[in-house]
């Protein structure tokens, strides 16, 4: 916390970093968490029709997203990507906006879904709900970073059911051919909401696939938080040094359905939901960071309580936000002024 | 003034708009040294390099998916699309990804691109190297369409679109690359998107074609002129934003319409005209909106006396024209 003087953990110096950067990574996993919860208790209370969810990917997105440069680099999310956007700079407030669909809501001005998140302001780029697309979107936003000599770095978030697309194959290959500087992250949650990997693909790892596209393909533990820092810093420096794509697989769980609308215990056993709970990367990291000396009783509270307030105040701000007025909705059709 | 065969006018403003904006990139299939299938961008690899002359994989979602990222990040793409028959598979990212950009951000990003690609039939390529795909795009808010008919629209048109901050799919009539040719001004002219143009007065019956039929309308209008029946022929040149105005101040002086296009009949763009006129002028017609157009079959079949079936010609445009002149 602010208050308290910076010092350098065994463990934070394993991966080049400082306690107040482990404290920070705990807490945008915890409030993504927190934020999450939230919008399923919306949801259920009739405030919110809808929502897709991020838990059991916060560690993996935290851990990758950290390495990148905030408003400099590029962030192509998808509905899942709650962690990463706040990570990228979005705010608990940004997010509860979209959530309640109202008019200041800066990813779509609640003409989309919740979850579908962008802000021109910080690099993220609008999302849509067809899968895969946005790969294409980052391949070329690292085609441009190279063209203009930018030096930026291109990082996109999809499912493991995304990359049997044919946008996901068409994007590795030409970023392959290129040595684009872009990092693609598969968060492989086992499902594509109710099909099995096992109906999926006839390989165990997706990041095999990164072989056939001519770049290294890498496997990660999601719920290592810090696995995932160490695998994202090495992809991301690497398209920085021009040296190309990386392909991160990590491998994550879903704690929730596929979303407000689907009822995930018809399709997975009870056994597997339970064991399920065990690779959240949430409760590991916070006795990671307790065993090393990182975290203890009265900084974990005075998290918990900033995230608590935090939610709670992004919710109350948010819902107290106009809804968007329909007089506007023929607007940004296209550029020119457009007829009232 | 320079004299230009079509396609040569678009090489050239290709070739221009590189020159004046080094945002400007050029991708696609053959693009490169081969200078693309049709030769239209024959040269500019020699000019502007590997980097901005890009030759891709056969991934026409990837040329435009790509092309869309690009936009996003600072540059210009102008994707061809070696065939208009071949735009299906970038279908979703014209779609569901360039035409919403902006309004799913609320205006907070664009996507500057414009995808060119040849259609239409009459050179016996068949199903699949003749199709006109237009219809699948004009109803599509958040795009732009755009058939230029002569080698000074062309050029006029093509540097509207690249430099229209949406996407602009611009569609060439490969029948008219080498046959058709006109003189092209040397200077920095455009062609503002959203205008039609009169290119014939008439006062008993207006005709509205766009690319290869908007010439087969002025020959079918010389053919009846003979025969005393007055045509006024629009060439819409953008399919969408539609200039309305200019084809409504010309029907409610005519009060006929016939609305000419290329592809099949049912559902096509002529069809939008027919409605909104309708709409818009029903107190002035004369007659039935007539609609010539493709007949309903999947696609342009090749052999030579089957081809010629399919395609709309000057005698079958004049034909709908006498058979409205009798009201």
């Amino acid at each position: 916390m602010a208050e308290a003087p910076i010092r350098t953990s065994e463990l934070a110096a394993e991966y080049g970093l400082r306690d107040d950067d482990l404290l920070r990574m705990y807490r945008l996993v915890a409030l993504a968490r927190a934020i999450d919860e939230r919008m399923w208790v919306l949801n259920r209370s009739g405030k919110a029709a809808f929502v897709i969810s991020g838990q059991g990917h916060e560690g993996a997105q935290v851990g990758i997203v950290a390495s990148l440069r905030p408003g400099f680099d590029w962030l192509v999310p998808y509905y899942r990507s709650i962690a990463a956007v706040l990570t990228f700079g979005m705010t608990p407030r940004d997010i509860l906006l979209a959530q309640f669909a109202r008019a200041p809501d800066p990813s779509s001005g609640g003409r989309q879904m919740p979850g579908h998140y962008g802000s021109a302001a910080h690099n993220i780029l609008t999302t849509s709900s067809p899968v895969a697309t946005q790969l294409l979107h980052a391949v070329g936003i690292a085609l441009a970073a190279k063209i203009r000599r930018t030096g930026q770095v291109a990082l996109t978030e999809l499912g493991d059911g995304s990359s049997n697309q044919g946008d996901f194959h068409e994007g590795l290959n030409f970023a392959g051919i290129h040595r684009l500087p872009v990092v693609f992250v598969v968060e492989n949650n086992g499902y594509a909401i109710s099909v099995p990997m096992s109906l999926q693909v006839a390989i165990p790892n997706i990041a095999d696939r990164a072989a056939a596209y001519g770049f290294p393909g890498v496997v990660v533990d999601g719920g290592d938080v810090l696995a995932c820092y160490r695998a994202g810093r090495e992809a991301i420096d690497r398209a920085r040094r021009g040296e190309g794509p990386t392909l991160i697989e990590a491998k994550v769980t879903r704690l929730t359905p596929h979303s407000s609308d689907d009822q995930q215990t018809k399709y997975r056993p009870p056994e597997e939901l339970e064991a399920e709970r065990r690779r959240d990367a949430l409760p590991r990291f916070r006795q990671q960071l307790r065993d090393a000396g990182v975290l203890d009783e009265a900084r974990e509270a005075a998290i918990a309580a900033e995230v608590k307030a935090t939610v709670d105040d992004a919710t109350d701000w948010a819902e107290r936000q106009p809804e968007p007025d329909p007089a506007t909705a023929l607007r940004h059709v296209y550029a020119a002024p457009e007829a009232e | 003034m320079p004299v230009k065969t079509f396609i040569e006018a678009i090489r050239d403003t290709l070739a221009a708009e590189m020159r004046r904006d080094a945002s400007v990139i050029v991708l696609g299939e053959d693009v490169g040294l081969k200078g693309g299938v049709f030769l239209a961008t024959d040269g500019l690899f020699a000019e502007f390099g590997p980097e901005r002359v890009i030759d891709t994989p056969l991934t026409e979602s990837m040329i435009v998916g790509a092309s869309i990222g690009a936009a996003v990040n600072g540059l210009r793409p102008v994707p061809e699309i070696q065939f208009a028959d071949f735009i299906l598979p970038a279908f979703n990212q014209i779609v569901s990804e360039a035409a919403k950009m902006r309004y799913r951000s609320n205006g907070t990003f664009g996507c500057p691109i414009t995808i060119r690609a040849p259609y239409g039939g009459g050179v016996h390529g068949a199903l699949y190297h003749s199709q006109s795909v237009e219809a699948y795009f004009t109803h599509v808010p958040g795009l732009k369409v755009v058939i230029p008919s002569t080698p000074h629209d062309a050029a006029g048109l093509l540097r509207s679109a690249i430099r229209d901050p949406d996407p602009v799919l611009f569609f060439e009539h490969k029948k008219m690359y080498r046959s058709v040719r006109g003189e092209v001004p040397d200077g920095d002219y455009t062609v503002p998107l959203g205008t039609a143009q009169v290119t014939r007065s008439g006062t008993q019956i207006t005709v509205v074609a766009y690319g290869l039929m908007a010439h087969y309308a002025l020959e079918a209008a010389e053919q009846v002129a003979a025969e005393g029946i007055s045509v006024e022929v629009i060439d819409v040149r953008t399919l969408r934003p539609l200039d309305l105005d200019t084809l409504l101040s010309s029907v409610r002086r005519t009060g006929k319409c016939v609305v000419v296009y290329e592809d099949n009949k049912f559902g096509g763009y002529g069809a939008e005209i027919a409605a909104t006129l309708a709409e818009q002028a029903f107190d002035f017609l004369d007659g039935p909106i007539l609609r010539v157009a493709g007949p309903d079959v999947p696609a342009v079949p090749y052999a030579h006396a089957l081809e010629d079936w399919f395609m709309v010609n000057p005698d079958k445009i004049a034909a709908g024209i006498r058979r409205l002149a009798a009201y």
